[in-house]
């Protein structure tokens, strides 16, 4: 399947049958087969599929946290197959924003040097940094929490910092790993209303989750099953589809 | 991020557990503790014994009948009758000796002591009115004996403050009493001021009479069992060795100086024998310590293994955001050399104090050199290397995968 049709600097992801195989005791397991998707400069997608489905081997991988068995992978134009470990890690660093389930916040840290933390590794100079992430904590409301430790705030509030953490060094892809299943409902929206203003500022952002009201708020929806993927629909009437459909 | 910042963070880190890091400092605590106290342990032994040695005379030289000596090791000395008065006043009056200020012929021997209640086995010897210039022995009360107590065979003593304790009590003024060498009576004419020491060293325990004395009326002797010299300088010992060898082997008529019958030994053979035994006491010591040093900084790396167990997913995070192999070691290994080397600050100052308190508790020297001060710094940053490195490898190896899993 060429893609080579639009210019590479419009696809933020671009994979190409990707597989990946574990070994465990001996024992194969095909955790992701034969995954080919491209994501657009600007988009808002969401994988969705049960667990077990391979949709967090999925994320590692675009994430960059993982390589695939196969296949390529390209983000935003740096194919990161066969890169080293420090590699892998800059490409972290500077083209992509992580939001985790869990937040992922370092403890006992204040809300501002832990949106920090990315400016430290790539190098950005101190007073810099404080200014960037002041701004991010005041973008996502936090503007009067600056100095509590993650330990003071809310779940909500601990992903919106988690949020401002992923933005600080303006990524390419913004990857949120069921970003609203530790938080309370009402927190979740709002959480998702800033995912959305987001990505209307022209934001790409890939998210992960099992809860179809969740992923609502995306313009695609990517479901996959048995590490394959079963549809992907950027048609809001194809939604709720639930069976497989083929390409 | 600069190391500043790496520092400040690391400190952040330490400071959140500090029972654990107080405990994991206190391995090494004690491991330098014990390298400064027992090294200043050891070096205010040795540094005493030297001073006591020197005590007994500057630039001073001992000849002595007998056996021969071979290097810094002697056969057994003093059984001979070799050394005669007469070769000390040769040595003193001898043209080719150019090099020898003063000469103290001696004439040494326990003998029992007693005066009316009480008795006393000492070190009585016999000496000219050279011997304070050569031993370095001053006068607490009255005289010493002097050329004409000598020519005059007078029955006066000298007595060290241990014999004054030991026979009249302490404190008690001796002069003008009497004392009995050998059933003979003796009158006190001095008291030496307290040189310290012990066993051989002992410069208190001493009777000081005429050396004609000794040998004619007290222990019928015509020899000497040690001719004490002063050479000029330090920097004429070896030829002031040199000249009084050659006028005795000429003297005794010896054409081989391996086959002499007497020895001259230098205050700094003495010394170099007893600095290379005090030296192997301060190198065990040492060795005792640096054990207890191995330990706490095993004490180190268990807990660095703990914290990178214990912060597995904030590690996988880090990696997450950027944070690169290298900077995660420096990281742990920052931790860990602010463990060690607080840990060896803390241990320095306790080994001082603890140096000091045993040195006013023994009476004894307090030395503190720099140099094991220095060692014990780079000793204890170079322990947090050492046992750091395996903890911050395994950190910065962790798959950001496994460890953001990691519950």
């Amino acid at each position: 399947m060429a893609r080579s049709a639009s210019p590479p600097q419009s696809f933020i992801i671009e994979t190409q049958h990707l597989s990946k195989i574990y070994h465990m005791d001996g024992v194969q397991t095909v955790a992701l087969s034969d995954v080919s998707i491209i994501v657009k400069r600007g988009e808002f997608v969401a994988i969705m599929g049960p667990s077990g489905s391979g949709k967090s081997t999925l994320m590692h991988i675009l994430g960059a946290l993982d390589q695939p068995t196969t296949g390529t992978y390209i983000l935003d134009g740096e194919n990161v197959e066969k890169l080293s470990d420090d590699q892998l890690a800059d490409i972290r660093n500077h083209k992509i924003g992580f939001i985790f389930q869990a937040y992922n916040l370092l403890p006992r840290t204040t809300a501002l040097k832990n949106v920090m933390v990315p400016m430290v590794y790539a190098g950005v100079p101190k007073e810099e940094r404080l200014a960037t992430a002041t701004k991010y904590l005041q973008m996502v409301g936090l503007g009067d929490r600056l100095d509590h430790t993650s330990n003071q705030l809310s779940g909500g509030q601990q992903q919106r910092v988690a949020i401002a953490r992923a933005l600080v060094l303006s990524p390419a892809l913004l990857l949120a790993d069921e970003p609203t299943g530790n938080i309370a409902t009402n927190q979740a929206e709002e959480i998702m209303a800033i995912f959305q203003k987001l990505n209307a500022e022209g934001h790409t952002i890939v998210m992960i989750t099992h809860e179809p009201d969740i992923a609502e708020h995306a313009q695609r929806i990517i479901h996959i099953r048995d590490g394959k993927i079963v549809n992907d629909s950027s048609d809001h009437s194809q939604r709720l589809i639930k069976l497989p459909k083929s390409k | 991020m600069n190391f500043l910042e790496l520092f400040l963070e690391s400190l952040t880190t330490l400071t959140v557990n500090k029972l654990r890091t107080g405990l994991a400092m206190l391995g090494i605590v004690i491991g330098i503790g014990s390298v400064i106290a027992l090294v200043s342990l050891g070096q205010a032994s040795q540094q005493a014994i030297q001073d006591r040695i020197q005590s007994l005379g500057a630039n001073l030289l001992t000849v002595e009948p007998g056996a021969q000596r071979t290097g810094a090791v002697r056969g057994a000395a003093g059984g001979d009758t070799s050394l005669t008065n007469a070769d000390a006043q040769a040595i003193a009056s001898s043209p080719q000796v150019t090099t020898i200020k003063a000469v103290s012929p001696e004439y040494s021997r326990r003998s029992q002591v007693t005066t009316g209640g009480a008795n006393t086995n000492t070190q009585v010897i016999g000496v000219t009115d050279t011997y304070p210039e050569v031993h370095k022995v001053t006068l607490s009360s009255g005289s010493f004996i002097s050329q004409r107590d000598v020519d005059g065979l007078t029955k006066v003593a000298v007595v060290g403050p241990q014999v004054v304790s030991d026979l009249f009590g302490n404190g008690a003024n001796p002069i003008g009493q009497t004392l009995r060498i050998s059933g003979q009576t003796f009158t006190i004419i001095g008291e030496t001021v307290s040189k310290g020491g012990s066993g051989f060293l002992n410069q208190d325990d001493i009777i000081y009479i005429p050396l004609t004395t000794a040998q004619k009326q007290l222990f019928g002797a015509n020899y000497l069992t040690s001719i004490a010299l002063e050479a000029n300088s330090e920097s004429v010992m070896t030829a002031a060795q040199n000249q009084v060898g050659y006028l005795l082997l000429a003297r005794h008529k010896f054409n081989d100086p391996t086959q002499a019958d007497f020895s001259i030994l230098s205050q700094q053979d003495i010394l170099n024998t007893v600095s290379s035994t005090t030296s192997t006491f301060t190198a065990l010591l040492s060795g005792i310590a640096a054990i207890s040093l191995l330990v706490g900084g095993i004490g180190i790396m268990n807990i660095m293994l703990v914290t990178v167990t214990e912060r597995t997913r904030e590690i996988g995070l880090r990696k997450a955001l950027g944070a690169k192999k290298r900077i995660i070691t420096a990281q742990f290994l920052t931790e860990s050399m602010i463990l060690t080397f607080t840990g060896g600050i803390i241990g320095v100052v306790l080994g001082i104090v603890a140096s000091y308190i045993i040195s006013r508790v023994n009476n004894s020297l307090f030395v503190i050199s720099p140099s094991s001060v220095l060692l014990a710094f780079v000793v204890s940053a170079g322990v947090g290397v050492l046992f750091g490195w395996y903890p911050a490898r395994r950190a910065a190896g962790l798959q950001p995968i496994e460890a953001l899993r990691y519950e």
